[in-house]
């Protein structure tokens, strides 16, 4: 089997469509032992030891080395690009700009067209204009520094509150803006107990560790891409788009992600302009975004206004349920926080009501970021589900329970799995819920003391994926995708799918990702990658395990995989006894009637402890659990990391992190790490994760649920839930930082 | 980055006849010189100069070489045992990692963390004089509210500046001559006015050498920081205090704020208001109410305001009790 077999299609192909439910897997008849297993991640060693190769990291002959220019200015023209100072400097080879063809921002994740291009005219302060190609990267950031942008300024909208009442609904997209059923007002009027209450929350930034960056190199009129990315196949059509060359023209390559969290699902400026330098000088150019530059011209998470009404009757059931959203987006750009997401299905109420309209402003960016929509929207109805409790007088974990829906209580369709209400129950009994004080006052010394909880729902997706899976002669299984790795463990995973289902160790799965001449894959995204990504190969394996057991002369039923042997009908044979020159099979999983006749979504349960400092209003999280069921569990540590990851996120989104735009110009005043605010090491405190084991039949052929976002959701507010009661101070204005508790604070 | 030149010299007499800007751990000014905020023509690395000593003086006080490094200084037994408010100081800055390369030297000299300081995209009469000041009317979370002018409202972020102040230090200096100079601390620093680029009073060339400390003080002492998160965040508001009470009343008291002023804050007056008084609610509310007389806030630190009287009132507390 060769690169050949792939190009001419002549790989045997396997498919399915989750149209029904598969209750039989693979993965619990395994004799290898592996799945689930908390193995560590099997590229660990070379990134600890700095020989995994990130998207800057390739040696290229003749490099060059840009840095960007930005726009200075909010909103206007472009007059000129005085370049003369900047090219007369040593080393520097040329200063490029190309109006109509540099991309006027990154693009949404999935998309397959080129994002909006053309920066002669500018809509946000950092808009990326121009290019500086240099022999050195040091010269080159000096020229940066030289280049001067004239502009014409223009009017801009760049205060959220000033333009709020200008929201409008933007066009049905995948997810429906708005959504109805029943009489919210009407509900309302006649409840015994109402939540009516307005959160915010501030944009953000996804603060990944490493900035985006490529490397661009032509080669026969083909483009080589080395990018941080998350979307291999669908960025590879944006860049082709934006650059007017056909898609295969293009090839992106992206090993290793230093982190993504939804900056990097789509391209972003550098990439076109490091692709359009390199054409030009007809040699490779590197460009790696600084740190500012990552604030000011990627992707935030629109900041949002989410008001809430909950209406519930003398029982304390919901009677109502409204969640209206504002969110912030660049003229032209449809994409919405869609922050009513998780509320279509959390909780059980008649009356329903989701709307979400878009505020346009001459602001960056805004697109996905971890666990969009739940991430922001949960921050707001976890909070009033709590001020819910505490209006009808009964424990915040009941409230949830009574509210329990049976069924989607939008779609009247089936839960596939849902396991929501023992991930409270369990929770609160490993946490020590019931030492809970029901109001405020319980002070140590200086520190006021409280415990909150709140509930996880996020939605699970199925995305079409394909991977090739070959078993080589030498008895080796080989895993080619271009699915992404972002730090999530995807190596790891789809290595223990093949191991399990081949029934070989894992030093005898290989991986290659993140190239865009594999097989095309779902991406990192949405918590999708897992069971996406892993039922591809699950796919191709099964069909490989089918060619072994005709190879044996077997039926497939029979065999049982393990340690490379082969064993059915009391035979057991080396598996390189039956692979003759080489097996390989391209799986792909599609999505199917599934995604429509059941509701499916992963939960959990968060509870944190937090100390708020009387005098000062500094709050410290004392310790947080959470407890998550998210389908089979494919690998006890990188699930579990991923869930601390989240709940990190969920930390730093209740009290600290927050995109602040200058009201004159809009521009990103705290564009490094010591000011937007991410916490660090000294404000996470022990953390604990449990899993609550599951399997959704509905989801995939492995069984599993996203859970990449699942530890954000929820988490930032059992945090707010808990100042409140410590503090009995409610502060519905994120991130819950010390300002907005003092004036609540005992004298 | 502009280029520049290196000179890496061997004595204090070399460095100070350089003629350029000296660089020890280079925690801040590598940072600025990366964004183009500062533009050095050459610098002089001073890094292997024989001042990384801390020495006790007959006076019973300490010498403090300038290329201490903050984690030795913070670490010293000497200083933990005596100076206990700049050892707390010292560790409420920074991370680990940058406490190890700054120096003593250097970290008097941290220039502001100013948001529109830092981008060379915004009006800021520190970094460009004459640019105008866009911290105010724009975001101001952790400006100054004292001692601002017209034309800047940024603030000295430092935390060992601020205990050294309530320690009265004394900062030796070598000038381009080979003078010597001793400037006590409540001497050193510059409020913004209308030069904001001129932040202390050292001449072009001249050298940190030393820091002295006069004999340890009578009383309690303490470090209070209060930030946004838990570490690596600069102080919305700081207070180093030394408290000494004498048969009930304050006998002495030595208090200087970070956060809160283009440099490390001290008023006699808010001494003034304690000493003599019997520890309580009413001493501590003239005190703040001393030290609040003339603040003002320019919007997003409008908060610092009830904060430091909050943060002041308590640490007060704590030391009398």
């Amino acid at each position: 089997m060769t690169l050949l077999d792939t190009v001419l299609g002549r790989d045997e192909h396997r498919s399915l469509r989750m149209d029904k439910p598969l209750p039989d897997s693979l993965l619990d008849r395994g004799a290898q032992g592996v799945i689930g297993q908390p193995i560590d991640r099997v590229e660990g060693p070379l990134k600890v030891s700095g020989r995994a190769t990130y998207a800057a990291e390739y040696p290229a002959e003749r490099l060059s080395y840009g840095v960007l220019v930005r726009a200075p200015f909010g909103s206007g023209k472009i007059t000129d690009v005085v370049a003369d100072e900047a090219k007369a400097l040593p080393g520097v080879i040329d200063v490029i700009t190309d109006y109509p063809s540099f991309i006027r921002n990154p693009q949404q994740g999935g998309e397959k067209k080129a994002p909006t291009q053309g920066v002669e005219k500018v809509d946000y302060h950092g808009e990326i204009v121009a290019i500086v190609v240099a022999e050195t990267f040091e010269a080159a950031r000096d020229a940066a520094a030289r280049v001067k942008v004239a502009y014409e300024p223009a009017e801009g909208a760049f205060v959220f509150a000033e333009h709020r009442d200008e929201a409008d609904r933007p066009p049905p997209d995948q997810i429906p803006p708005k959504s109805s059923q029943g009489d919210v007002n009407a509900a309302m009027a006649s409840a015994a107990y109402t939540v009516d209450q307005t959160y915010t929350t501030p944009s953000q930034n996804s603060a990944a560790m490493e900035p985006h960056a490529s490397i661009a190199e032509w080669k026969d009129g083909k483009l080589t891409l080395h990018g941080s990315y998350q979307m291999v196949a669908s960025d590879q059509m944006q860049l082709a788009q934006a650059l007017g060359v056909k898609n295969d023209q293009v090839r992106i390559i992206s090993r290793y992600v230093g982190g993504g969290f939804g900056s990097k699902l789509g391209i972003a400026p550098e990439s076109v302009a490091a692709a359009i330098a390199a054409k030009r000088l007809d040699r490779p150019v590197k460009v790696a975004m600084a740190r500012q530059q990552v604030f000011d011209a990627t992707v935030r998470r629109s900041n949002t206004e989410q008001r809430i009404r909950l209406a519930a009757d003398h029982d304390g059931k919901l009677t109502a349920i409204a969640h209206e959203t504002l969110a912030s987006n660049l003229p032209g750009e449809d994409y919405f926080e869609p922050a009513g997401i998780g509320t279509h299905f959390a909780y059980a109420a008649e009356n329903r009501l989701t709307d979400h309209k878009l505020v346009r402003l001459n602001w960056l960016l805004s697109g996905s970021m971890r666990a969009p929509g739940e991430a922001v929207g949960m921050l707001a109805l976890e909070a009033a589900m709590d001020e819910l409790a505490e209006v009808i007088g009964i424990d915040p974990i009941e409230l949830r329970r009574r509210n329990e829906p049976e069924q989607d209580p939008e779609k009247k369709v089936p839960f596939s799995s849902r396991q929501l209400v023992p991930c409270l129950d369990r929770g609160a009994e490993a946490f020590g819920w019931s030492a809970r004080k029901k109001t405020a006052g319980d002070r140590r010394g200086e520190w006021l003391h409280g415990m909150g909880v709140a509930a996880a729902v996020r939605s699970n997706m199925l995305q079409k994926s394909s991977a090739s899976v070959e078993l080589t002669k030498d008895g080796r299984a080989i895993v080619s995708t271009d699915m992404t790795d972002i730090g999530t463990g995807t190596y790891t995973i789809l290595a223990q799918i093949a191991a399990e289902t081949l029934g070989l160790p894992l030093d005898r799965v290989i991986v290659h990702l993140g190239d865009g001449e594999a097989p095309p894959a779902a991406g990192s995204g949405g918590s999708w990658g897992a069971g996406s990504s892993g039922s591809s190969v699950y796919v191709a394996c099964e069909a490989l395990r089918e060619k072994l057991a005709q190879a044996m002369g077997v039926d497939p039923d029979e065999l049982t995989l393990k340690d490379g042997r082969v064993i059915a009908e009391n035979r057991a044979v080396e598996i390189t006894e039956l692979v003759g020159d080489g097996m390989k099979v391209v799986g792909t999983i599609q999505p199917g009637h599934q995604e429509k006749l059941v509701r499916q979504a992963s939960y959990g349960a968060h509870f944190a402890e937090v100390k708020v400092n009387a005098v000062t209003g500094e709050v410290r999280v004392v310790r947080m659990l959470g407890v998550f069921e998210a389908g089979r569990i494919l690998n006890r540590k990188t699930a579990r990391s991923q869930c601390l990851g989240g709940m990190t996120f969920g930390i730093g989104a209740a009290l600290s992190e927050e995109l602040v735009h200058d009201r004159r110009n809009g521009k990103v005043v705290n564009r490094d790490l010591a000011e937007y605010h991410v916490p660090v090491n000294a404000d996470i405190p022990q953390l604990e994760v449990e899993f609550i084991d599951g399997r959704d039949h509905h989801a995939n052929p492995i069984h599993a649920k996203g859970i990449g976002e699942l530890g954000i959701s929820g988490a930032g507010a059992a945090i707010a839930n808990a100042i409140y009661n410590a503090t009995g101070v409610r502060v519905r204005d994120y991130p819950i930082t010390l300002d907005k508790l003092l004036p609540g604070l005992p004298d | 980055m502009k280029t520049f030149d290196y000179a890496r010299a061997g004595s204090v007499a070399e460095a100070v006849q350089a003629g350029g800007r000296f660089i020890a751990g280079g925690t801040n000014l590598l940072d600025l010189m990366k964004l183009q905020v500062e533009t050095p023509e050459k610098l002089v690395d001073i890094s292997r100069l024989d001042l990384a000593r801390i020495e006790e003086r007959e006076d019973g006080g300490l010498t403090i070489g300038a290329l201490v490094p903050n984690s030795d200084l913070a670490a010293d037994p000497r200083v933990i045992e005596k100076y206990e408010v700049l050892s707390r100081a010292l560790l409420a800055g920074a991370s680990g990692q940058l406490r190890n390369k700054a120096t003593t030297g250097g970290n008097l000299l941290q220039r502001t963390r100013c948001y529109y300081f830092y981008d060379t995209a915004a009006g800021c009469n520190k970094r460009e004089p004459g640019s105008g000041c866009e911290a105010i009317g724009g975001f101001n979370r952790v400006h100054a509210i004292l001692g601002t002018s017209d034309q800047c409202i940024a603030t000295h972020p430092g935390d060992m500046p601020v205990a050294m102040r309530a320690l009265d230090a004394v900062i030796v200096t070598q000038r381009g001559d080979g003078d010597k100079r001793r400037i006590p601390i409540t001497d050193f620093y510059r409020l913004p006015g209308d030069t904001p680029h001129i932040e202390n009073v050292l001449e072009p060339g001249e050298l940190i050498t030393h820091v002295e400390l006069p004999a340890p003080p009578q009383g309690k002492q303490t470090y209070r920081k209060v930030r946004d998160r838990a570490s690596y965040a600069f102080a919305l508001v700081s207070v180093a205090a030394v408290i000494a009470v004498e048969e009930g009343k304050i006998a002495s008291a030595a208090l200087a704020f970070g956060g809160l002023a283009h440099m490390p804050w001290r008023n006699p007056a808010v001494e003034a208001a304690l000493i003599g008084q019997t520890p309580g609610t009413a001493a501590f509310e003239a005190a703040a109410d001393a030290l609040l007389d003339g603040a003002k806030g320019f919007g997003s630190n409008d908060f610092k305001l009830p904060l430091v009287r909050r943060v002041l009132i308590a640490t007060l507390r704590d030391l009398t009790q």
